[in-house]
């Protein structure tokens, strides 16, 4: 059996991703807005920190939560017809690897997918990312899946 | 770019708040020295000569799990409590502890060893017989060698049946420093 990484104390993970996390909020939302989600998204990794059964892919897991907090803030300030443009561009820095496989798909298919198969997350994890359920990630991810065959087979 | 100390604070205050974290410290000043000091919500957890916090974040996890995070609000009251002891303003401390994942026998020690008052001494083989065991006198000094919380379990009280202070896992300089503190030198 492989040997799980072990999950860091929170105030060290906390330390190797707050920089990254802060850019990419000011990236998507400005610094005016950037510093509530930040607070938001670290909030909701450590309510959900106490469920991960492994360390391995935080910085892409805590990358999604910022961009769903991202997301979330703009869906609030702005017309729907500017969400699709914002939720392309959001998609980039953690989900680079299935790109192009995953470009087409609505915003919570493509990160259950990207994190499920990319990063081999379980379910729980991306649940908690997503601010959903697992049995809504699994959905997600198996729906996304299926519109991938179907667009790569057409 | 570097996270303001402001926002910085903000988060951790309100981590504390929503009770999202399992075990919060900060380092103190004191005159014996910087000292890490951590509390669960159960109470006080661990008390460190060793401060830098990098060293100690996996034991305090292995203690309370893995949300520990550096918040000063979450050891307000042991820092108050701190402060007035070594202003001599305060003789004991009304403080709740967190014992977990220590053995049963440390424990009972441990219990026996918050009995002992400020400004008394009392001796290894005393404590061992007060738990009912005479005779582990040298486990009693592993117990006190390893104790999670000094200052507060005041194991700088107990000393080697000659009168010798024997040793302190934080240096015996601060053995001595807290015993005179207390007037027992």
């Amino acid at each position: 059996m492989m040997h799980a990484v072990a999950i860091p104390p929170f105030e060290r993970f906390y330390e190797q991703h707050s920089v990254e996390v802060l850019r990419l909020l000011r990236r998507r939302l400005g610094t005016d807005r950037a510093d509530d989600a930040f607070q938001e998204t670290f909030l909701r990794a450590l309510k959900a920190y106490r469920r991960l059964d492994h360390g391995e892919h935080l910085r892409a897991w805590v990358l999604t939560i910022a961009q769903n907090v991202a997301l979330d803030a703009l869906r609030r300030a702005r017309p729907v017809a500017e969400l699709v443009d914002a939720a392309a561009e959001d998609s980039r820095p953690a989900y680079e690897d299935l790109a192009e496989l995953t470009d087409g798909l609505p915003r919570t298919e493509r990160a259950a997918v990207v994190l499920r198969y990319g990063y081999d997350l379980s379910y729980d994890q991306i649940a908690s990312a997503l601010g959903s359920t697992p049995d809504a990630a699994r959905q997600a991810a198996s729906t996304g899946v299926r519109r991938i065959r179907r667009s790569v087979s057409s | 770019m570097s996270i303001s100390p402001d926002l910085d604070h903000r988060f951790r205050e309100a981590a504390v708040t929503l009770e999202l974290v399992d075990m919060g410290f900060d380092v103190l000043d004191s005159p014996i020295g910087q000292l890490l000091v951590a509390a669960s919500p159960r109470g006080l957890a661990a008390i460190s000569f060793e401060s830098d916090p990098g060293d100690q974040l996996e034991r305090l996890a292995r203690i309370a799990g893995p949300c520990v995070l550096r918040s000063p609000k979450s050891v307000d009251t042991a820092r108050r409590e701190l402060d007035e002891y070594f202003a001599g303003r305060r003789r004991v401390f009304d403080l709740t502890l967190d014992l977990r994942a220590l053995p049963p026998f440390t424990v009972s020690v441990l219990h026996e060893l918050a009995r002992v008052r400020y400004g008394e001494t009392t001796t290894y083989g005393a404590l061992a017989a007060a738990v009912g065991n005479p005779k582990a006198a040298r486990a009693v000094g592993t117990v006190m060698n390893r104790n999670r919380i000094p200052i507060v379990l005041p194991c700088h009280r107990v000393v080697g049946a000659s009168g010798d202070l024997v040793g302190y896992a934080g240096g015996l300089d601060k053995k001595i420093a807290l015993l005179e503190l207390e007037g027992a030198r």
